[in-house]
């Protein structure tokens, strides 16, 4: 049995749901849930990388390398966010977030 | 199956392993080095798939920068994880149905595709059999795809100032230079003439 495009799909979905999980378990630990949305978007970039390849088609992977962009922006902007937030507050609990109400 | 499928089965069996680690490890410098681990492996993966460029872009994006900086921000917050896994087994069943049910639906999803056959003879952007990934998507990146090259650059500009911005501070008490009051200095506010008589000293 060859390797086709299911697996890879499969493959790619269940890390998906690995970093959905990921999201929903660390619910106070920011630093996992960014590392999470890591992984979620990895497995968008092999959703978008396998059917390039199996479809021939070369577009996919030039939007594999702009998601790889706005992940990098991403996980800078977010690890600034929580070292600037960590210094006025002391702690990176999610929890303590909610003083930013209103 | 051949060996292409042995190193499919096994690059999958890691990531996947490593990616439920990075959820799962208690301490967080472990969950970074599966993070590595898991990127490291996704790249093989893409190497089956004939991406080089984008294998060798994601470990060194991936591995050596996002990595390494997640790995000195848990290094440099002097955080008690401990505290901040508690409500990890509170939240474990409602996560994992959640996560199961998204899992069954996409699997579903993907078990109910089809290609349509005449996409494949049509695609707008064939890959080119004569020369190598790299070239063949420096040929579209630099020609179709221009536009959105230059915005992933302005998007990784706006990071960089915005991520100086936010964790810049000037602390007090600390002497600084200011390059604008020593190019300002003049003879006339930098030095002072005395006449000195002699034998009596100033």
């Amino acid at each position: 049995m060859a390797i086709g495009l299911g697996h890879y799909l499969g493959v790619a979905a269940i890390l998906f749901t690995i970093g959905v999980f990921g999201i929903l378990v660390n619910r106070k630990n920011v630093i996992i849930m960014l590392m999470s949305v890591e992984l979620i978007l990895l497995a968008v970039n092999l959703n978008f990388v396998a059917f390039s390849s199996f479809l021939q088609d070369l577009s996919g992977q030039i939007f594999a390398l702009l998601i790889l962009t706005v992940a990098a922006a991403e996980a800078a902007i977010g690890l600034a966010i929580l070292v600037a937030f960590f210094r006025n507050r002391g702690s990176i609990a999610v929890e303590d977030i909610n003083a930013m109400k209103g | 199956m051949g060996l292409p499928g042995v190193f499919f089965y096994l690059f999958s069996a890691v990531l996947l392993g490593s990616g439920l680690m990075v959820v799962a490890a208690r301490n967080p410098v472990h969950s970074v080095l599966f993070l590595i681990l898991a990127f490291v492996n996704a790249a093989a993966l893409f190497l089956l798939l004939g991406a080089e460029f984008l294998a060798l872009i994601l470990i060194v994006v991936y591995v050596g920068a996002v990595a390494v900086l997640f790995l000195f921000v848990v290094m440099m917050l002097d955080v008690d994880f401990a505290e901040l896994r508690q409500g990890f087994l509170h939240y474990l069943p409602t996560g994992a149905l959640i996560g199961i049910v998204i899992l069954c639906e996409v699997l579903i999803a993907i078990g109910g595709y089809v290609i349509a056959p005449d996409e494949i003879a049509t695609v707008p952007v064939p890959t080119p059999g004569a020369i190598s990934n790299t070239e063949a998507i420096g040929q579209l990146l630099y020609t179709r795809y221009l536009f959105y090259f230059q915005l992933a650059g302005l998007v990784l500009l706006v990071a960089m100032i915005g991520a100086i911005v936010l964790t810049l501070r000037h602390k007090e008490g600390v002497k600084r230079q200011s390059i604008a009051a020593q190019n300002a200095r003049t003879p006339a506010t930098a030095i002072e003439i005395k006449k000195v008589e002699p034998g009596r000293g100033i």
